[in-house]
């Protein structure tokens, strides 16, 4: 009776681990897929302004506000990358990790550090370059309580995408009102 | 008496000599030098017929962010952008960086730019061409120019 129990809670914490993680490839990962064409929506918006460079500027500092740290920038390729250390605590992995240690003493450890990075590209775009397309990509490094790499995940979710660019527009429309 | 034993000993000092000697050295590895050369960067390279430097490396930069890349260097003045991609759980995780991409851009006589990309993955070179190709059919599409072979 004892065993299905431990099949069960392992399976469990097996699931919980591996949902949406797929290893990089050679033969998949060179190729634009109509998935990868499909984030490019999400994570891009276009400003009416021909000003690529205030557009940058603005983007650092909310990036800053944001508590990133800039990492690197080449403002004549229209480039930012920049990337902040956060706790990963999890609850949910913290009661699959008690679970496992308890019932099947096996120790998973679970996840504590994260790094969060931010990709950001602008580009001239519209008719003379009379707008200005912003990029955004999201990503994070998890490591457990060992200090341990455990996954390296892009981050997906649109809400945070659409949050990103109301605070750009806001602070593009503040600085351009000059309050 | 010493003699003997040294006859004894002497073919095995050298087997180990022969292989520690056939091993990859540091210095082999810093110079990599597996495949021609001359191969590799014909492999590696593609010229397009712009001389658009600021374009070029732009359309670079946006094929690697499409292919889900994270930038890590670029530098307008030399030409050089280096992006790295790595996904995957406790399970799969080889190395933080999985795969590594240096491209560079330079002149190629008049008329044309020269692209090189090289590619790093699992801490190997990565010397097939299919890759690459895959690579260049991406960044064709962000340039909107066909990509030549050169030799």
């Amino acid at each position: 009776m004892r065993l299905p129990l431990r099949f069960g809670c392992a399976a469990l914490a097996a699931l919980l681990l591996m949902t949406g993680c797929y290893a990089v490839t050679l033969d998949r990962d060179l190729n634009l897929t109509p998935e990868m064409l499909a984030q490019r929506q999400v994570q891009t918006r276009r400003f009416d302004t021909a000003d690529e460079q205030r557009i940058l500027k603005t983007c650092a500092a909310l990036l800053q506000d944001t508590g990133f740290n800039i990492d690197e920038s080449e403002t004549r390729l229209g480039i930012l990358t920049a990337s902040k250390e956060r706790d990963a605590t999890d609850p949910v992995q913290w009661a699959v990790f008690l679970t496992a240690a308890i019932f099947l003493g096996v120790p998973i450890p679970p996840d504590k550090d994260q790094v969060m990075k931010a990709f950001v590209t602008t580009r001239p775009v519209g008719a003379e370059g009379r707008q200005v397309a912003v990029r955004v990509v999201f990503e994070r490094a998890v490591y457990d309580t060992d200090g341990r790499l455990t996954k390296i995940e892009p981050l997906t979710e649109p809400r945070m995408y659409q949050t990103f660019f109301e605070k750009l527009s806001k602070a593009l429309f503040l600085e351009a009102h000059d309050f | 008496m010493t003699s003997d034993r040294l006859k004894q000993t002497l073919p095995l000092v050298f087997s180990l000599l022969f292989l520690v000697a056939s091993c990859a050295t540091t210095h082999d590895r810093l110079l990599d030098m597996e495949t021609s050369q001359v191969q590799l960067r014909s492999i590696q390279s593609r010229a397009f017929d712009t001389t658009d430097k600021e374009k070029t490396m732009r359309a670079i930069i946006a094929t690697l962010q499409d292919l889900g890349f994270m930038l890590d260097r670029a530098d307008y003045t030399l030409g050089v952008v280096t992006a790295s991609k790595a996904r995957g759980d406790s399970y799969q995780m080889q190395a933080p960086a999985a795969l590594r991409i240096t491209v560079t851009v330079r002149p190629r006589g008049e008329k044309q730019l020269l692209v090189r990309a090289s590619a790093e993955y699992l801490r190997s070179p990565v010397t097939e061409a299919k890759p690459y190709q895959n690579f260049f059919n991406s960044l064709e599409k962000a340039m909107f120019l066909e990509a030549h072979q050169v030799d």
